[in-house]
């Protein structure tokens, strides 16, 4: 039992790290790194993409809210 | 990493703040007399990716959230004495001890690297611990000095200002962390902030001017 309460604790622990008040943050940091490397990868210089998409996203979350 | 550690222990209180930074200390002191010279074998890369992605998530949503209550409170805002009570944490806030653990830890492994380095090269590796060590005391005597100045600062505009700086460190791990180089290297850093913090002020007056009562505040 406490195991599994500590497991409960655990995972909401980072539920709320993670996911927060909006999932979209953290998708878009995600979506935005993996497409840095990508982009990387192609030869195009992608430095620019994650602040511009973390702009774009907390943006987004304040008009929404 | 004395930035987090402070901005964290005044916004979301200090004892957890303070754990985390001295656990990530005892971790990296055990790693590094641990690996020795063996310690630049670590994937510092991976951790960079891992811990710029993770900073950069709840540094994006307290931007969001500093944003919010600067726009509605005005950078007057409220001080920590005036909150009412009920609203501290009890018991350890793993929120703060993640983010100090983590912000010293990956800080200091990359100290301990350039220590190490430079001193493993030029066969002088106790100059060079005395010379990263003193370094260390001293950002912790300047860090404890400026908390008093710090704490007067109304809790809504902290949120921002720590908010700003983990965007900051976290978008450049994060994407140094995926093998890409920033254009004038570390120098990138201070450029993040000053574009996080732009950002942030524009989005504070948009919103109290989309809602005039709040610009009389």
């Amino acid at each position: 039992m406490i195991v599994v309460d500590w497991l409960k604790g655990f995972g909401k622990f980072w539920w709320d790290f993670l996911i927060g008040d909006d999932w979209t943050i953290a998708a878009t940091v995600v979506a935005a790194l993996a497409s840095t490397y990508g982009l990387a990868q192609a030869g195009v210089p992608a430095w620019w993409l994650v602040p511009a998409a973390a702009l774009g996203v907390v943006m987004l979350s304040l008009a929404r809210s | 990493m004395v930035a987090i550690v402070i901005g964290v222990g005044v916004t979301r209180g200090w004892r957890s703040s303070l754990l985390g930074a001295g656990a990530g200390l005892i971790v990296l002191l055990a790693v590094s007399i641990g690996f020795g010279t063996a310690l630049t074998a670590v994937p510092i890369d991976d951790l960079r990716l891992v811990i710029g992605a993770l900073l950069l998530i709840f540094g994006l949503q307290w931007l969001a959230k500093g944003i919010r209550r600067v726009a509605a409170q005005g950078f007057a805002g409220i001080h920590e004495e005036d909150i009412p009570p009920g609203h501290e944490h009890e018991g350890v806030d793993w929120t703060s001890f993640v983010i100090s653990f983590k912000g010293v830890l990956l800080e200091g492994l990359e100290i301990a690297f350039i220590v190490i380095s430079f001193g493993a090269t030029s066969n002088s590796l106790t100059p060079a611990a005395i010379g990263g060590a003193s370094a260390l005391v001293l950002l912790t005597i300047v860090g404890a000095a400026s908390h008093r100045a710090i704490t007067r600062i109304p809790r809504s505009v902290l949120i921002l200002v720590v908010g700003v700086m983990l965007s900051s460190f976290g978008s450049f791990w994060g994407v140094e962390g995926v093998g890409v180089d920033w254009p004038g290297g570390e120098a990138a850093i201070a450029a993040l902030v000053g574009l996080y913090a732009a950002f942030a002020l524009s989005m504070v007056a948009v919103r109290r001017r989309a809602v005039p009562e709040l610009a009389q505040t």
